[in-house]
């Protein structure tokens, strides 16, 4: 098992790696002069843009050799610098994703966690019962083919503006300021709900989809119907369906990251909810390529890590893989 | 009489109709009687075997009776077919190398299926102890995943699973089609051992491969289309066959020692019929050398000597040619 | 090989599979928007037409946008954007997947284990936020680039997919058998273990069609699309902009979504009832 956990480190690390040079790469493969593009944007005076250009060209350092460029850009990296926010000059990157942060783990931590546990037990009570199975099963690939934001522009349409049950932009109350009190509570609950909701429901759909047809696929597998011909009740038989059916429905979740990273973006942005996909919204509106660069580094770290996360998780559920599986893994 | 079964009949229901698969199958197997159960690929033999314990969708009981140990069973009501299976009929079926669930230690996966069973596994364990000694398994087997088990160790704990109850009737089903011809050899020893240490009462071997029957089996029933052809002791069938399809299939195995330019290699010419909607009469007719106008009309499974049935117009013809020459003799 | 019973066998199976019929029907609905949608308006997706902001009429099919665009137009035009970007982009990614793929599979070994480096690397990046950083640096966006860059980052799940077909069907008699007669490998892809996986290639394909017009329409919805033409997750993206849902002009952004939904959703149905025709355990009695 240690073995499968240094290569697993290694493939991570060596993904994280290349991730972020990718992320320096770009801009300096994109046709123009970033920074002269970044500020011609800001529509400056032109001796202020002189001075500015100069700065940044000493800050980006790219008076520097390429190789050095690359090895500073590391060394910031290690240090928490990502640069300063030019939207929120002179704020620093980091400490723009570090306030938005939060709001994504409250909006994303329950809407993954509850659409998995219970799209995939709906999914498991669907495949045993013929009229759940009628109704939930369309619903489901309705649901799963509903692109994010779409779903988010009804139920904001909807819940937001026609029936005015729900607020439909921001985190919180514009009124008030983030502080403990129950108000605030309240207004966090009431703000976060709609973008909770669309994105629990699209995701629902997918895991339900899943679970049902993992379940009957389990159901028909060699060793249930040994476990029948023996005699054993169906609720034995069941269990052991599904707990093998959820094996790769663990794995699915690692594969849907990319996904759900995206149609978190799109929640956000029709929410106006301030979290990361807000920040990128608001960072590719307004040129802000430090914030932009920023973002996909945070991006890539968090699905590194929660991909990281699931294989640990997987390695303690299902015993094969502690039996010394070679191959395959990696 | 141990398992006695009259007028079974199993169809297969498909789109384009029922497949008739087993027409009115007669016969008894006594305590302690091995019976092989042979013919070519979709012969019924199979759906005889599962008829007797697992009787599910898509097969579809038509007519029949089932008595075991003087006991009616009940084999077209799954629910109360359940009181039977493990305990009074038991199988080891043909995908027994994947019929353990891979995600459960086999010893807990024998203790849960017990307990399910109403059976304490405390008290069961050290007889299954003794019997994974007799088949040469290590008892740390129980403390084992499927998956670290060769193929050939895991049909051997498959019938040791399977006979763990002391069934009356024990179905073999195709056990040793995977496997090499040494493994073969020795699997087949093992049954007719379980049967000599009273593990099991009766057995039914299903199997293709008439070689492993000539080693173990007390009886061989022969079936040709979903009817019955032939039933008698091993010995007669192999060397005193009556029915015309048995004397083919007797035939067209090798002989040790012979060469090709001696005797050819004969097979059977033509093929099985489809059942879905078979030929009246005798099913053989349309392949059989001997055929003619009688065969139309479907013959009985009739004892032409002791403990030797035949369903043949033409054996029956002979028998009565040979009937009246004895007592013309006589 | 596929003989002309086999053939027949499937297509009686797959006439009759309620959720292909169902499927495919949608599908040709919106094909035939897509290809008559804009003949049957004479304006096209910028031009001002009329009053502003304006409902459903018989004038206005889908009635106007903010600025007086006439949405029905809108939407007929996006639609051939997004089949556009479906079949380039999923197709793209279908090709590339299925050739790392299916060397991955056949060579096995060092290749092997490269290439699988090389899919999960790809995999576990989230699509967008590579597509995200390429697009904002672009200038000028067309629907063809679009679907390129889509179709270089989504063909991973394919890979694998392949892959794993792959490696189960080499392992098969009749490939060792061509292997053994001096078959290079090439040929022995293309003619013993390609025929047999053409129903799964099918499936694949149809999945990451869909796969591709939802991530164009997020990335769109963003206001990554393209700059010059117009599309579904480009109107929706307008509409939000342009304040489309506080002043509840619901035809500007439900028609969209609605159309994205049914194209993908009848594409997951189509593939579900496909293979059920090409599965013969999957189909019910």
């Amino acid at each position: 098992m240690g073995r499968y956990f240094r290569r697993k480190l290694l493939f991570y690390l060596l993904t994280f790696f290349l991730a972020v040079t990718i992320d320096w790469l770009i801009p300096r493969f994109m046709p123009g002069d970033p920074v002269q593009t970044m500020l011609s944007r800001a529509a400056m005076r032109a001796e202020a843009t002189q001075v500015i250009y100069g700065y940044y060209v000493r800050a980006f350092g790219l008076d520097l050799p390429i190789w050095q460029q690359y090895l500073n850009f590391w060394n910031a990296l290690f240090h928490g610098d990502l640069g300063v926010s030019l939207w929120l000059f002179p704020k620093p990157v980091i400490r723009v994703i570090l306030d938005a942060v939060p709001y994504d783990i409250l909006l994303l931590l329950p809407a993954i966690l509850l659409s998995w546990f219970a799209g995939n037990n709906f999914g498991a009570i669907a495949a045993r019962r013929r009229w759940l199975d009628n109704t939930v099963s369309p619903l489901s690939y309705i649901l799963t083919a509903t692109p994010y934001m779409w779903l988010a522009l009804l139920l904001a349409w909807a819940l937001g503006i026609v029936l005015r049950l729900f607020p439909i932009s921001g985190a919180y109350s514009y009124a008030m300021a983030p502080h403990l009190s129950w108000a605030f509570i309240g207004s966090l609950l009431q703000h976060w709900f709609l973008p909770f909701a669309s994105l629990f429901l699209v995701m629902f759909g997918g895991w339900a989809i899943g679970m049902r047809n993992m379940i009957i696929y389990e159901l028909e597998a060699d060793y249930s119907r040994y476990l029948e011909a023996l005699g054993a009740p169906r609720g034995l038989i069941r269990k052991y369906a599904f707990r093998n059916a959820v094996l790769p429905q663990i794995t699915g979740l690692a594969l849907e990251l990319g996904k759900i990273v995206a149609g978190a973006l799109a929640t956000e942005v029709v929410f106006s909810y301030p979290g990361i996909g807000y920040l990128i919204l608001q960072a590719i509106q307004n040129k802000d390529y430090f914030l932009l660069q920023g973002c996909f580094l945070f991006i890539i770290i968090g699905v590194l890590l929660a991909n990281f996360a699931i294989d640990i998780v997987y390695v303690v559920v299902d015993p094969r893989t502690r039996v010394g599986m070679q191959g395959e893994m990696a | 009489m141990s398992l006695q079964v009259q007028g079974l009949t199993v169809y297969y229901q498909t789109l384009w109709g029922d497949v008739r698969a087993l027409e009115n199958a007669t016969f008894t197997v006594a305590d302690g009687e091995i019976m092989g159960l042979a013919g070519e690929s979709g012969c019924g033999k199979t759906t005889l075997g599962h008829s007797l314990i697992l009787l599910k969708p898509p097969m579809r009981f038509i007519a029949g009776r089932v008595t075991l140990d003087g006991q009616e069973l009940p084999t077209w009501d799954m629910e109360r077919m359940n009181a039977f299976r493990f305990t009074k009929v038991s199988i080891i079926p043909q995908y027994a190398m994947n019929a353990l669930n891979p995600t459960r230690k086999i010893g807990k996966m024998i203790a849960e299926l017990l307990e399910s069973r109403k059976v304490r596994f405390k008290a069961v364990l050290p007889e299954l102890k003794r019997r994974l000694d007799l088949v040469k398994l290590p008892p740390d087997v129980l403390n084992m995943y499927p998956i670290e088990l060769s193929g050939g160790m895991k049909q051997r704990m498959v019938m040791v699973i399977s006979t763990l109850l002391n069934p009356s009737l024990l179905i073999a089903d195709e056990i040793t089609s995977a496997l090499d011809v040494a493994s073969q050899k020795a699997v087949a020893e093992m049954l007719a051992d379980f049967r000599d240490l009273g593990f099991v009462n009766s057995l039914i071997v299903i199997t293709h491969d008439m070689s492993i029957l000539y080693q173990i089996a007390d009886s061989i029933l022969v079936m040709y289309a979903g009817q019955l052809a032939e039933k008698a002791p091993a010995d007669a069938i192999i060397h005193t066959p009556r029915h015309p399809y048995t004397r083919l299939l007797i035939a067209s195995l090798p002989e040790v020692g012979v060469r090709y330019s001696q005797k050819r290699l004969m097979g059977i010419p033509g093929r099985p019929p489809l059942l879905l909607h078979p030929p009246s009469g005798c099913r053989f007719r349309e392949r059989c050398p001997l055929a003619f106008e009688r065969c139309l009309e479907e013959p009985p499974f009739v004892e032409l000597e002791k403990g030797h049935f035949v369903a043949c117009w033409k054996a029956l013809e002979e028998e009565g040619e040979r009937g009246e020459r004895a007592y013309v003799e006589a | 090989m596929i003989q002309a019973k086999q053939t027949h066998e499937l297509l009686y199976f797959a006439l009759r599979n309620s959720k292909l019929r169902l499927g495919l029907a949608v599908l040709l609905l919106f094909v035939l928007l897509a290809l008559v949608g804009p003949l049957l308006t004479d304006y096209r997706p910028y031009d001002y037409v009329g009053p502003g902001a304006q409902p459903p009429s018989s004038r206005y099919w889908f009635g106007t946008t903010t600025f007086g665009q006439d949405v029905f137009t809108q939407f007929v035009f996006g639609l051939r954007a997004t089949f556009l970007v479906g079949l380039v982009g999923g197709g793209l990614a279908t090709l590339i997947g299925v050739l790392i793929g299916f060397v991955a599979g056949y060579r096995g070994g060092l290749i092997d284990e490269l290439l699988n480096m090389l899919t999960n690397i790809v995999l576990v990046i989230p699509t967008l936020a590579v597509l995200l950083i390429i697009a904002a640096y672009l200038e000028v966006r067309g629907v063809l680039i679009e679907s390129v860059f889509i179709g270089c980052t989504a063909w991973p799940w394919a890979a694998r997919a392949v892959r794993a077909q792959t490696f189960s069907l080499r392992a098969r008699e009749f490939v060792d058998l061509a292997r053994l007669s001096g078959m290079k490998p090439l040929k022995i892809i293309l003619t013993e273990i390609a025929p047999n996986m053409l129903s799964y290639l099918l499936l694949v394909f149809i999945l990451q069609f869909g796969g591709a017009i939802l991530i164009a329409a997020t990335l769109d919805f963003i206001g990554l699309g393209p700059t010059n033409a117009i599309s579904l997750g480009l109107m929706m993206n307008n509409a939000v902009l342009w304040s489309a849902l506080m002043l509840g002009m619901w035809w500007w952004f439900i028609p969209p979504g609605i159309a994205i939904t049914a194209i993908v959703g009848a594409l997951y149905v189509t593939n579900v009832g496909l293979d059920e025709v090409f599965n013969p355990k999957l189909r019910e009695m």
